[in-house]
């Protein structure tokens, strides 16, 4: 099940499905279900008696919501500045060889997704790729290979 | 409302408090060019074309006009070398968007195409006043914005026109008139595009059932 609804309602009854929380409370929802569905954008947009393009006009406009189904495990590779000059571009084709994705990809299994960032703050480490919120300095092509066998 | 005196290019001015700069300035006469603004709808504050200089000596800055409202004494300058050369940089810029743009603008500017920027000719320039059209006149919320930076562009979502366009503008798509560039044209509206047949990049698309959001995305490189 990739949504269900009586969650969505919770979580906008968690903000007294107050308009005003409408970033939060997509928020909540996209961290629940890894994704915006578009029955998931119409309910909320119905709860909160707001238009559908406001809707959508919010969840295109910041990155960090998505609009396609995203995998279990979220793989980030750092594009930054500091991190480009330090090679992520070299371990941006070996994240994507490892996983066998291309960048902004998710698995036809739901398992990866690879998404470029940019910029994480801990350009010391770079080039950084970032694997469930835990962060990898530079890992090899076999650190990488490890942790796709591990994952479920 | 009490009235208040300000001084706009040197002249001095009353004008009721509560009034935008751009509201004062066109009661005395004063001209200051605007895209984005109509006086039926909320001030937006996109195109920046109506750009002024408040205040004096080291304290100046500039301001739109269109969104700061006046206060007692204020000074407003509205041809100064520096604003102009502002509103000459915006007009360079939307040139490659939009090229019939008021002669009278490009030349009062001296705004000249520039090499540089890359002709893109969508004739919509995001001013955004059919999307508030719809919104705040109409209550229909049939346009629509979508994506960001240079991707973003105006969308119809013809589930919204189907429930209201109809009764809302039973005559006409009165939007129409708003545009001041004529980008929306009703060949358009609430239709889709054939299968397989590119969407025109100057149109504003449709996003229906059939027509996923996901493929307008794609189709503008969203994901």
């Amino acid at each position: 099940m990739s949504y269900s609804l009586a969650k969505v309602d919770q979580i906008i009854d968690g903000y007294g499905a107050d308009k005003e929380a409408l970033i939060q409370i997509l928020l909540d929802i996209q961290h629940e279900f890894r994704w915006l569905s578009r029955e998931t954008l119409m309910h909320t947009a119905d709860r909160l008696g707001l238009p559908m393009n406001q809707l959508y006009n919010v969840t295109t406009f910041y990155k960090h919501f998505s609009l396609v189904p995203q995998g279990r495990h979220a793989v980030s590779v750092c594009v930054g500045t500091a991190c480009h000059v330090r090679g992520a571009t070299r371990l941006l084709d070996r994240v994507a060889q490892g996983l066998k994705l291309s960048p902004d990809e998710t698995s036809a299994d739901e398992k990866f997704s690879l998404k470029t960032v940019s910029c994480l703050g801990c350009c010391a480490l770079g080039p950084v790729m970032v694997f469930d919120g835990k962060y990898m300095s530079n890992p090899t092509s076999n650190e990488i290979a490890e942790i796709v066998e591990e994952c479920e | 409302m009490s009235q208040i005196s300000v001084t706009i290019n040197g002249e001095h001015i009353q004008a009721e408090e509560g009034m935008t700069i751009l509201e004062a300035a066109r009661g005395a006469g004063i001209f200051i060019p605007t895209l984005c603004h109509h006086e039926q709808l909320e001030s937006y504050g996109s195109c920046r074309l109506c750009v002024v200089e408040i205040g004096t000596g080291e304290r100046k800055k500039v301001v739109a006009s269109c969104l700061y409202h006046i206060s007692e004494g204020l000074v407003v300058e509205t041809e100064t070398e520096k604003i102009n050369g502002f509103r000459r940089t915006i007009l360079n810029l939307l040139m490659h968007r939009w090229d019939n743009i008021p002669a009278i603008l490009l030349e009062k500017y001296g705004a000249k195409s520039n090499e540089r920027f890359i002709d893109n000719m969508t004739y919509c320039i995001l001013c955004g006043l059919c999307v508030r059209f719809c919104h705040e006149v109409k209550g229909a919320n049939v346009l629509g914005f979508i994506g960001r930076g240079t991707i973003r562009q105006v969308v119809i979502f013809p589930n919204q026109s189907a429930k209201y366009c109809a009764s809302s503008c039973p005559d006409e798509m009165e939007c129409l008139h708003y545009c001041p560039t004529g980008v929306i044209s009703s060949q358009y509206y609430g239709s889709r595009p054939a299968d397989g047949q590119a969407l025109p990049h100057a149109a504003p698309v449709c996003i229906n059932e059939d027509l996923n959001i996901l493929e307008v995305l794609e189709r503008v490189g969203h994901v």
